[in-house]
């Protein structure tokens, strides 16, 4: 039977079926986010360096501070998530690649998660 | 799914004849513009693992003077401040090679002296913003380094 077909029937069907631009988009979306929020991050980082813990409560209890750190958690999480995964499908082939798609998946979410709890509840004061 | 060269056996039944490659990193002569892209991928992934660096400080605030005293240290040792230093052109690198990035989605910059210019550009741009960023906290870090080794 298969001996019939030709390869074009084999594929037809199996395309992109008028999807898979999502991935290119998201990660245009996040980069152009991640230039405001880096802007974020270096005012941060260069009034936060050296300073001690009190002042970095101080900081993140500001509403404003808090929002973009939550924003840059996320953010830059789905934005290294997504490009991981290229490079994960570039260069491995075989039995490990889904293992590791699935523990660059975790690390993103767990990076994300971890940094959205640690600005909360600095902005929380608690 | 049977894979092309079963489904293409299947049609002339004669075996495949070799394929030709089609070049890859080792046929071309390094340009400034594969450097970069190569540059941005790198940047990119080590970015990615620099991302615990902001966590564990962010976490380290959140959790206790101890902690955030252990975190404190350790960006303060040189090896610490060599690696943020790193992280910091990293960051402004990919940034800028995004930008770049942006430019040619528009469909716009492909020129193969504009391709060169925005390659080289992003190149200083980076080095030039990783300077300016390092030359502001200055203050922070004189201490550190001075001190120690002079």
């Amino acid at each position: 039977m298969t001996g019939y077909r030709t390869p074009l029937k084999n594929v037809r069907g199996l395309g992109s079926a008028k999807r898979g631009t999502e991935h290119f988009w998201l990660q245009r979306v996040t980069a152009a986010a991640n230039i405001v929020l880096i802007a974020f991050l270096v005012y941060t980082a260069l009034t936060l360096a050296g300073a001690p813990r009190s002042e970095v409560k101080a900081f993140f209890s500001q509403p404003i501070a808090a929002v973009f750190g939550v924003l840059l958690a996320i953010s830059v999480s789905v934005h290294m998530r997504i490009g991981m995964q290229v490079i994960i499908e570039d260069y491995v082939h075989g039995a490990s690649k889904v293992p590791m798609l699935l523990l660059n998946t975790f690390f993103s979410i767990f990076v994300a998660a971890a940094t959205v709890l640690a600005v909360t509840k600095l902005f929380l004061g608690v | 799914m049977a894979d092309a060269k079963e489904s293409a056996g299947g049609l002339r039944a004669r075996p495949m004849m070799p394929r030709p490659l089609s070049p890859h990193l080792s046929i071309f002569r390094p340009y400034i513009n594969m450097t970069m892209s190569i540059l941005h991928r790198v940047t990119g992934a080590a970015n990615y693992f620099g991302s615990v660096l902001l966590a564990a400080w962010l976490i380290s605030a959140a959790a206790s003077d101890s902690w955030f005293g252990t975190v404190s240290w350790a960006a303060a040792t040189p090896v610490g401040l060599i690696v943020l230093f790193g992280f910091t052109w990293s960051v402004m690198h990919h940034l800028l090679g995004g930008i770049r990035h942006f430019i040619w989605d528009t469909v716009h910059g492909f020129e193969l002296g504009t391709v060169r210019l925005f390659s080289w550009l992003t190149l200083l741009g980076s080095l030039t913003l990783t300077g300016l960023i390092w030359a502001a906290a200055y203050p922070v870090w004189e201490n550190l380094i001075w001190g120690k080794f002079l």
